[in-house]
């Protein structure tokens, strides 16, 4: 009780503060203001005397008083602040206890993920993939089709957390996503830094940048439109974006292989940032990039396959194909001929 | 579970769930209901409609009893207000444990939403990221958010829709669903569940103000200019 009142008075304080500090500190106040036609704040001195200059009959708008709105702006005050100190990203590990398949037969096994490792998941279309991957997104309980346990650091999550939809574990990206915002790349990750309210918002969408012209295989420039982007770019600049701006500790990928972006190093750009990362794939080369393999049979995880030290010996000579195939799309680009022979493709 | 949906006197369970045209009210209400069907409960459908729709028959195909209310030329939002207690006294005469309002959907001034009445507000992710602004009360009094058609549309963008949603309402949860595969309609089912039970709507009130009515052209006129604007008249100001 007494924490309650500390606590509210606390908040109260906010009130007698000085409006060109607070606006210093909370720059989201301004949309607040700007949200309810207020976009001048010429004369005031601190938040309580703006509210009080303001109208009732222009407050009667948004159905609040005097009262309500400074309860209203000390409440997003305080969400907006939540939001910016939760750290998502501190996962030791991620527990998947097994379930069923599709007939009821219990899974073979369940799975524990760990931060900075890259697993891959393969199965036929209609294995059961996708309930995997949205077992883990809803943080499954016993309570899906599946009736996998889905426990953050081995632990059942608190329901609150679970159902406000405040704690996003799973950051997704698959091959039909698109940009559908008319901005600038630039103005993209502007708005998308603002959104996560962290600090040197120009540093971070310089490295975002960068990151994503080297993952592309055609450059472009910070004031393309995202709509006008191509497949791959638009792909780059997602992956970029996830490693360095999504707060969620989870990453999970579907068919990158087709998207025309060198993918050993966008999973490798994904790996440094200490994420968990799970693609779904049936690419030999992506699928050796990874340190092990989930694989889903009637939709139950049937088996674990960890990658061979052989298998690093085929991944080398796969990643050398894939570059000699590189070459000659870059021929097909340039309008050139593609005269090879066999020995074009021999890895020696 | 039983124990918890029981309450004295007869009553139940209302949701109204509101948003702007196809962003997926009936998808919603259809994945969740889906889920709280096989949990045993008995569900209602209203849907609210202005002149036709066919939404309805997808509620009849999935077995789910529906009656349909169409406003014509009225207000959708005058004209819930003043059929939503007979809905609720229809959900109760068939014994339903819940019963889901579908509003609409038309204007961004809508405001269906009732004091003690789980309030759900639908927008969809391809509505642009200046839509939470502008939306106003359906979404700022909605208890829950749903975002629908995620899976088009990229990760930051979703991320920054999110933002924009608990900017614009701080209290509410936020949940993506996925209207086609019915990804997230699990979580959203939770809520749609602890909705108060109601035995009757009489005496409640809006948490906002409908959009406001009552000048000529609400009752049929059909000329322009000021000697047929007559009653609640708001004129816009170019100084």
């Amino acid at each position: 009780m007494g924490k309650v009142n500390k606590k509210s008075r606390a908040d109260t304080e906010l009130l007698t503060l000085g409006l060109d500090m607070l606006m210093e500190k909370y720059p989201y106040l301004t949309d607040f203001f700007s949200a309810l036609g207020i976009d001048s704040f010429s004369g005031q001195k601190t938040l309580a005397m703006l509210i009080r200059s303001l109208s009732p009959d222009h407050l009667s708008q948004f159905n609040l008083d005097h009262q309500a709105l400074s309860a209203q702006v000390i409440e997003f005050i305080a969400k907006m602040e939540q939001c910016r100190h939760k750290i998502h990203g501190s996962m030791d590990h991620l527990v998947i206890g097994a379930g069923f398949d599709k007939d009821g037969c219990p899974e073979a096994m369940g799975i524990t993920l760990f931060p900075g490792e890259v697993v891959s998941v393969v199965g036929p279309t209609g294995s059961g993939k996708s309930q995997l991957l949205s077992d883990i997104e809803c943080l499954a309980q016993g309570d899906t089709p599946s009736g996998r346990n889905v426990l953050p650091d081995g632990k059942t999550p608190d329901a609150q957390s679970r159902f406000s939809g405040e704690f996003r574990l799973v950051a997704q990206l698959s091959q039909n996503m698109n940009f559908v915002m008319d901005l600038t790349v630039e103005a993209f990750l502007q708005m998308h830094a603002e959104s996560r309210l962290i600090d040197n918002i120009p540093g971070k969408i310089e490295q975002i940048y960068q990151s994503a012209v080297m993952l592309a295989d055609e450059p472009f420039s910070l004031n393309t439109a995202i709509t006008s982007l191509s497949g791959g770019q638009s792909r780059a600049l997602m992956i970029a974006d996830v490693a360095y701006l999504s707060a969620s500790p989870v990453v999970l990928i579907d068919e990158i292989e087709n998207a025309g972006i060198d993918r050993v190093k966008a999973v490798s750009m994904l790996l440094n940032k200490e994420k968990i990362v799970l693609i779904a794939t049936h690419d030999p080369l992506l699928a050796l990039s990874c340190d092990r393999r989930i694989v889903i049979k009637n939709g139950g995880i049937a088996d674990e396959v960890k990658t061979l030290e052989a298998e690093k010996k085929s991944a080398a000579c796969l990643a050398g194909l894939d570059k000699k195939l590189g070459l000659l799309r870059e021929r097909v680009r340039k309008g050139k001929h593609l005269i090879f022979d066999q020995n074009f493709f021999s890895t020696n | 579970m039983n124990q918890v949906l029981q309450t004295p006197g007869p009553s139940i369970r209302l949701v109204t769930v509101a948003g702007p045209p196809s962003s997926g009210k009936t998808s919603l209400i259809l994945h969740t209901a889906a889920v709280l069907l096989e949990q045993g409960l008995g569900i209602g459908i209203i849907k609210f409609d202005c002149l036709t729709g066919d939404d309805h028959k997808r509620y009849e195909r999935a077995g789910l009893p529906v009656k349909k209310g169409l406003a014509g030329g009225l207000c959708p939002d005058h004209f819930f207000i003043a059929n939503i207690e007979a809905c609720v006294q229809w959900g109760i005469s068939q014994g339903f444990h819940l019963l889901i309002s579908e509003s609409a959907g038309l204007c961004n001034r809508c405001s269906p939403h009732i004091k003690g009445v789980f309030a759900v507000c639908v927008i969809d992710h391809l509505s642009g990221v200046h839509t939470p602004r502008k939306i106003g009360p359906m979404l700022k009094n909605a208890d829950l958010v749903v975002l629908t058609k995620g899976d088009i549309v990229s990760q930051a963008e979703r991320e920054v829709f999110t933002f924009r949603v608990r900017q614009a309402n701080p209290r509410a949860s936020v949940l993506p669903v996925n209207g086609l595969t019915g990804q997230g309609s699990l979580l959203s089912a939770g809520h749609f569940k602890t909705a108060p039970a109601i035995g009757s709507l009489n005496g409640m009130r809006l948490r906002f103000t409908m959009p406001a009515a009552l000048c000529s052209y609400c009752l049929g006129e059909t000329r322009i200019g000021p000697d047929s604007q007559i009653g609640n008249v708001k004129t816009m100001d170019f100084t």
